[in-house]
């Protein structure tokens, strides 16, 4: 979930957006009839609740806040889940960070199975299974000798990428999924909002598992 | 899911005391309890609110307010723009310290403080002026009811205030996110503060 509400900037960007709203109740309210305004009130705030509801779905386009390193490192950040272990994955980070001074933050957001164990928080063994696959993930990229670190995100991959952008200054976002006909992740857009609401150069790599699983057997 | 970010630290270094606590979607906890506390305080309007609506929807009384009280409601407009001008003064205060403007801090608070307290005379001097108090009707009852509790929440801000004025005159603050959460927590008290007043106002006043 988007959460509309995240700082002093956003709560006074509220009191602005209420302000021109009061105003225009206000004026209509004089100009005509007290009915008028109740009217016009109950209109803004459906419109209200309906674009804070999709803000907080992530529906609408917005822009994420970049953090600098400054250090000379660069950085990958790589967002991936079933695909986190997956062979053109890993090759695509190694050519990301040839001859460079590379840092990976691995980002696996933990998926819950279905609408019912996400409202209910019911996330643990998504959040186990997640946490399995990156530790394995981690293990592959200390082989590569890359240095690597690892966290479970939010079930919302584009939620989880911003919120690894507040902490970790990434120079480049590397996204994996499944080939087009079995990605959720593509049929839902994350990499097209990624692309539309951060101002970083992001790679989109296609994970097969099933065609890798059968080349190494 | 909110809060399912857990970091994984790779490299195993011994860590003492509590566990890190989990910050979810790396909101700071001082942030997002003063959000939560807001949520809260919305809850407290609405069941005034709902009074409110109660007496004029339901009960219906033939005229709104009930004859022979009225409502200054140009005193109050003047009131109310003095208010929400001050959420332009705290903003314009954090904007100044995260750009390391310390003067700026200052002057905004300071600004703000002073907004914030000629809001709260000109009410004190209007419930003085207003010719029935919290025992006339319930509609003075409902009046005073939502008003007043208002009025404490401004009160409430001012001694936030008070505190972060003083505390940036000390030059406690800086340009840093982390740094400036004194000003921050209560400039989003504020910023709530004004918009509850204008719901307060447009809804008692003008409706």
């Amino acid at each position: 979930m988007h959460n509309p509400l995240r700082s002093e900037a956003d709560a006074f960007r509220w009191v602005v957006v209420m302000g021109v709203s009061a105003v225009s109740v206000i004026l209509l309210t004089l100009l005509t009839r007290p009915v008028v305004g109740v009217v016009w009130a109950a209109l803004l705030l459906g419109f209200g609740a309906g674009v804070a509801y999709r803000s907080s779905r992530g529906s609408l386009p917005r822009s994420v806040e970049l953090t600098s390193g400054g250090d000379g490192k660069h950085r990958v950040l790589v967002v991936a889940n079933e695909t986190v272990g997956g062979e053109a994955l890993l090759a695509e980070i190694r050519e990301r960070c040839r001859n460079r001074d590379c840092e990976i933050l691995v980002v696996t957001p933990a998926l819950a199975v279905s609408r019912a164990e996400h409202w209910a928080s019911d996330v643990d063994e998504a959040m186990e299974l997640a946490r399995q696959r990156m530790e394995l993930s981690l293990i592959e990229i200390d082989r590569l000798g890359l240095k690597g670190r690892g966290e479970i995100g939010d079930s919302d991959p584009n939620v989880a990428i911003e919120d690894a952008l507040r902490v970790f200054p990434a120079d480049e976002i590397v996204i994996s999924t499944h080939p087009p006909h079995r990605s959720r992740w593509l049929e839902h857009g994350v990499v097209d909002r990624a692309r539309d609401e951060i101002d970083l150069p992001i790679t989109h790599v296609v994970v097969d598992l099933t065609t890798e699983s059968v080349a190494k057997n | 899911m909110e809060s399912a970010t857990v970091a994984l630290d790779h490299s195993h270094e011994e860590h003492h005391g509590p566990p890190e606590a989990n910050q979810s979607s790396r909101m700071d906890r001082q942030t997002l309890g003063i959000f939560l506390f807001i949520v809260s305080e919305v809850m407290l309007f609405g069941a005034f609110f709902a009074a409110y609506f109660f007496l004029r929807v339901v009960v219906d009384p033939p005229s709104w307010p009930p004859h022979p009280y009225e409502l200054p409601v140009a005193v109050a407009g003047i009131n109310t723009a003095i208010l929400v001008s001050s959420s332009f003064t705290i903003h314009y205060a954090l904007e100044s310290i995260r750009r390391g403007n310390k003067k700026g801090l200052k002057l905004g608070l300071v600004l703000t403080w002073l907004l914030g307290a000629t809001f709260l005379f000109i009410q004190i001097n209007e419930y003085v002026h207003i010719g029935f108090s919290a025992r006339d009707l319930a509609f003075g009852s409902i009046f005073y009811g939502l008003t007043g509790l208002h009025g404490a929440h401004v009160f409430v801000g001012l001694m936030l205030l008070s505190f972060a004025t003083i505390r940036a005159f000390r030059g406690h603050f800086g340009p840093a996110a982390k740094d400036h959460l004194g000003v921050e927590v209560p400039g989003i008290y504020w910023h709530f503060v004004d918009i509850m007043w204008l719901v307060v106002y447009t809804t008692v006043y003008i409706l």
